[in-house]
């Protein structure tokens, strides 16, 4: 071979132009209208989250006994709860707590789930056995069961029923990196990472994990909307902010005493709660399906 | 032909690679205490040498084994029993670590170009990977290093910033093969490297290949089931059916002068294209045995018209029937045409 | 009746791209397969020959794809059926085999009644009658045991033996035209020199018509009597097998035959096609193979080359003649 020219043929053909990745995500993204209200709705309850105490019309804690039990009117458009407090005031200021609880709830136990997670799909063996069992006994609890349990044991209170809520997120979150972590460990590209000599650890972190990011980003988004429910329900039972705090599980629950006689009590603050869930829930849903490849 | 595989092999005498009496079987099943009560014995006693600089390829049919023998001289998986020298020395025994740093010497080129590179890393980072983990390069080298193989394998320098979903198959497989080469290793092991892109991207890389190999005097391990492109890659070739290696010889010796039954029949089965040579096929009857259930004597002969009554209970012998021309058979002198 | 099994005129067939927009897959396809003859589709991954055989059997998804032009079986314009009559058609006078024979079985049903299935769909043959046909058809795609095979489920079987029980399938209706989709890429060799004689001795024993696609241009040589060849959503050429190798017309086709190993030959580099196929959504304008052509002119890049004889019964869609083309690879 007399010309050993290794750069002929080839590119003759030029690639398309570079595409960004954010900028396609952002594209694909817009397209799902359901999804781009759900985003809008998460930034505006966060927004009000931030500066919800500053702009309430009223103290949301100063008593009003000429309007006990109002119903909505122009001075109160939510009416008032029976103490004469302004329901609407209550509530942009108890997005805060509601809020509060649910994501650090719910960050407190993803970390800890994807910890456990990574560590029973990437090593397996005894260890992932052990976590996965705890984890199954864990789900054979009703989560919200669980999260009642153990705050009637650890007592009431809003950091309480955080924990309550954090702990009955860390299996559902092991069993999901979990999986992810066995998908991406069964690609080739994570047995061509140890042929060309990369150590345990740089394979479980440079190739496996970026890789579970996808379901740790949807399932997480999803999560937030379970917690604020559950965090609302378990402060509805009475296990967790006190009737003096403004949170929106403790609102319903004053209201239901009155639901016959100020059904306002009742429906503001529930349906706030819906309408934050279900927000949560399709920017989820929209977050999976843009980012599925199988779904494309 | 002045540059085969005896020649440059008499410079350097030593194998690159030896393997001796290899074997490997994985369960299939368990009973309750989870003890394997069957298995796939997927490599069985398989011995031969690679000689530096040459092409020595492994060719068969689906499930023979072959690329199981890549993986257990790449030390991806551990052999059960046998030995496999790289290089001077025995790794058939070292630990997942001490294999590690091993991998420098050898790297590996997959079928799959979809499949082999990481879909979130940028092709200059997938390419300089190798040199992250074996050197000390510093990260400005190591970028420039990895841009000049990027025009070695003849891609743009500017394609460093993309990554890979925006690449056609034939185009991964160069980036797989820039990766493989950038810790200027001895060996390359090649599963199946064209076996995925079509016609005319085949022919790019097996000729890119080839370059290669002349210009930085690379031993390559070819494992593929397409016997033309053998054919033309290889300096000797393996034939394997069922874990056991039947023939081995010199390329122009398997290809013109074929001893074992089954490397007959194999050659006999490719389609030439070319409408006036329509041969006369010699068909072979029924279907591969499953591996977890291998005949005994002669794995072939269920299907071997040649078969007699020894072949079902001796093991063939191995023959040496010319210079680097084994054969397992009983009847290396018989023919099936 | 004329002697056309199967005519193809003017296929175009369109995939839905984004919300609006609209991208061709094939375009302008044109060819015809009799009776008793094995047509050969080649081409490479995405030139559209698959697209073509889902188009004749109509097995495409409605909402995504619209296809026009005329697909004229035995006289039946195909694309102006009802689906009932194309269901009626299909399986029974069109058959069709896939590459993948595993995944195309249904892995919780066993072979007799998925095979059952078929011959009960389209023929009033008793529960009896539909048994001894099928042993009937298995025995005839050379499976050794039927009986015991048609209580098997598909995991039992090797792929080899799959494809066969693919085949049988498909030909339990005696059918009039065979459409075999890459039947034997999946397939190690010496298993595809099997099927490749068993459709063979189909076609001989039954005078069906079959349309064999494939990439291999070995399997073509060995078994087809006409080929055309795809690129990119086009027909480049079309001959008969002799000719199409002894005097490939169009540059494509040529470098395609080149770019083959072949047993014996030992090349020590293989002639190769420079570049790689055009994306769908972005066709070059213009002879869609000029990017890769050596002989490309500044004409092939602005005008659409058409199909046309360059001597008797061979197409090709070069716009240059072979003269010019010689004078260009001289100069």
């Amino acid at each position: 071979m007399s010309e050993t020219t290794t750069s002929q043929t080839a590119s003759a053909e030029a690639l398309p132009k570079a595409q960004n990745p954010a900028k396609q995500f952002i594209k694909k993204f817009t397209q799902r209208k359901s999804a781009v209200a759900g985003l809008a709705f998460i930034i505006f309850i966060l927004i009000i989250a931030v500066i919800g105490p500053s702009i309430t019309p009223y103290n949301p804690n100063a008593y009003d006994y000429n309007a006990l039990l109002a119903g909505p009117s122009p001075q109160h458009i939510w009416g008032t709860d029976e103490f004469g407090r302004d329901v609407f005031s209550r509530i942009l200021a108890g997005a805060q707590l509601s809020l509060g609880t649910a994501l650090t709830a719910s960050v407190i136990g993803t970390a800890a789930g994807v910890v456990l997670g990574l560590i029973a799909g990437f090593f397996g063996g005894i260890v992932d056995s052990f976590i996965m069992r705890v984890c199954d006994v864990m789900f054979a609890f009703p989560g919200i069961l669980l999260a009642i349990a153990i705050v009637a044991i650890i007592g009431p209170g809003i950091t309480n029923v955080m924990i309550g809520v954090a702990v009955f997120t860390v299996p559902s979150f092991a069993r999901i990196i979990r999986g992810a972590v066995l998908e991406v460990k069964s690609e080739l590209y994570v047995e061509v990472a140890q042929s060309i000599g990369c150590s345990r650890l740089r394979t479980m972190f440079v190739h496996v994990f970026p890789g579970t990011l996808q379901a740790l980003i949807v399932n997480f988004s999803m999560n937030v909307g379970g917690a604020i429910l559950s965090a609302s329900s378990l402060s509805f039972l009475g296990f967790g902010a006190s009737v003096t705090q403004a949170e929106w599980g403790a609102i319903l629950s004053q209201g239901r005493n009155y639901l016959a006689t100020a059904p306002h009590l009742v429906f503001f603050p529930g349906l706030v709660i819906f309408l934050t869930v279900l927000a949560f829930n399709l920017f989820g849903d929209g977050l999976r399906d843009t980012l599925d490849p199988k779904l494309n | 032909m002045p540059e085969t595989a005896e020649n440059r092999a008499s410079a350097a005498e030593r194998p690159l690679v030896s393997v001796k009496h290899l074997s490997k079987r994985f369960p299939v099943s368990k009973n309750f205490f989870g003890r394997p009560t069957k298995f796939v014995y997927a490599v069985n006693d398989v011995s031969f040498d690679i000689m530096p600089g040459e092409t020595f390829s492994i060719v068969g049919e689906s499930g023979c084994g072959k690329s199981t023998t890549s993986r257990l001289i790449n030390r991806l998986i551990a052999p059960d029993e046998g030995e496999i020298w790289f290089d001077g020395t025995d790794i058939s025994k070292l630990s997942a670590k001490e294999v590690q740093p091993l991998r420098a010497k050898m790297q590996m080129v997959f079928q799959d170009p979809y499949g082999s590179l990481n879909p979130r890393m940028k092709v200059q980072d997938l390419i300089a990977e190798p040199l992250l983990v074996h050197t000390k390069m510093s990260a400005g080298e190591r970028l420039k290093r990895a841009l000049d193989l990027l025009e070695v394998v003849g891609l743009s320098r500017a394609y460093g910033e993309r990554y890979p979903h925006e690449f056609s198959g034939g185009q991964r497989q160069r980036i797989g093969i820039a990766r493989a080469l950038s810790v200027n290793p001895k060996l390359i092991i090649a599963d199946e490297p064209v076996s995925a892109l079509d016609v005319s991207i085949q022919a790019q890389v097996l000729n890119l290949l080839r370059d290669l190999q002349e210009e930085y005097n690379l031993t390559y391990l070819f494992i593929s089931h397409d016997l033309a492109v053998v054919e033309m890659i290889s300096d000797v070739v393996a034939v394997m059916y069922l874990g056991h290696i039947v023939e081995i010889a010199p390329n122009e010796e398997l290809y013109g002068n074929p001893r074992h039954p089954y490397t007959q029949a194999l050659l006999s089965a490719v389609p030439v294209p070319d409408p006036d040579l329509k041969k006369e096929h010699v068909l072979l009857e029924g279907d591969l045995p499953s591996p977890s259930n291998i005949p005994s004597g002669c794995p072939f002969h269920t299907r071997c018209p040649l078969a007699t009554e020894k072949c079902s209970h001796e093991q063939p012998p191995v023959t040496m029937v010319g210079e680097r021309h084994m054969v397992q058979c009983h009847y290396p002198d018989k023919s099936i045409a | 009746m004329s002697d056309t099994l199967l005519e193809v005129k003017g296929l175009a067939t369109e995939f839905k791209h984004g919300k609006k927009n609209w991208i061709s897959a094939v375009s302008d396809v044109s060819f015809e397969v009799r009776p008793g003859e094995i047509v050969g589709l080649v081409g490479e991954s995405g030139c559209g020959k698959s697209v073509t055989s889902l188009s004749v059997m109509r097995l495409h998804r409605k909402d995504t794809t619209r296809i026009s032009g005329d697909i004229i079986f035995e006289g039946k314009h195909l694309l102006e059926l009802s689906d009932r009559d194309m269901q009626a058609i299909r399986g029974n006078e069109i058959s069709m085999i896939f590459q993948e024979p595993m995944s195309a079985l249904d892995p919780i049903m066993r072979i007799g009644d998925q095979l059952a299935e078929a011959l009960t769909l389209h023929t009033d043959l008793s529960k009896k009658e539909v048994h001894e046909r099928s042993v009937e058809v298995l025995r005839q795609v050379g499976i050794p045991e039927p009986e015991m095979t048609l209580r098997n489920y598909p995991h039992e079987l090797s792929g080899g033996m799959c494809q066969r029980v693919m085949i049988a399938m498909a030909m339990s209706c005696e059918p009039r035209l065979l459409i075999a989709d890459e039947p034997t890429t999946a397939l190690d060799v010496t298993i595809q020199a099997q099927i490749l004689a068993l459709m063979e001795k189909i076609r001989r024993e039954n005078n069906t018509g079959i349309l064999l696609i494939t990439h291999d241009l070995g399997v073509v040589a060995e078994t087809c009597s006409r080929v055309i060849v795809m690129y990119a959503g086009h027909v480049v050429e079309e001959a008969p097998v002799d000719e199409l190798f002894k005097h490939p017309q169009h540059p494509y086709t040529q470098g395609l035959i080149a770019s083959v190993p072949r047993l014996g030959e030992r090349l020590r580099r293989l002639p190769s096609i420079p570049g790689s196929v055009p994306d769908l959504a972005a066709m070059p304008d213009g002879c869609r193979f000029a990017p890769r052509c050596r002989y490309a002119q500044e004409r092939c890049r602005c005008n659409d080359p058409v199909l046309h004889e360059v001597s008797p019964d061979h197409t090709s869609a070069c716009l240059l003649s072979e003269q010019e083309r010689e004078e260009v690879a001289h100069a």
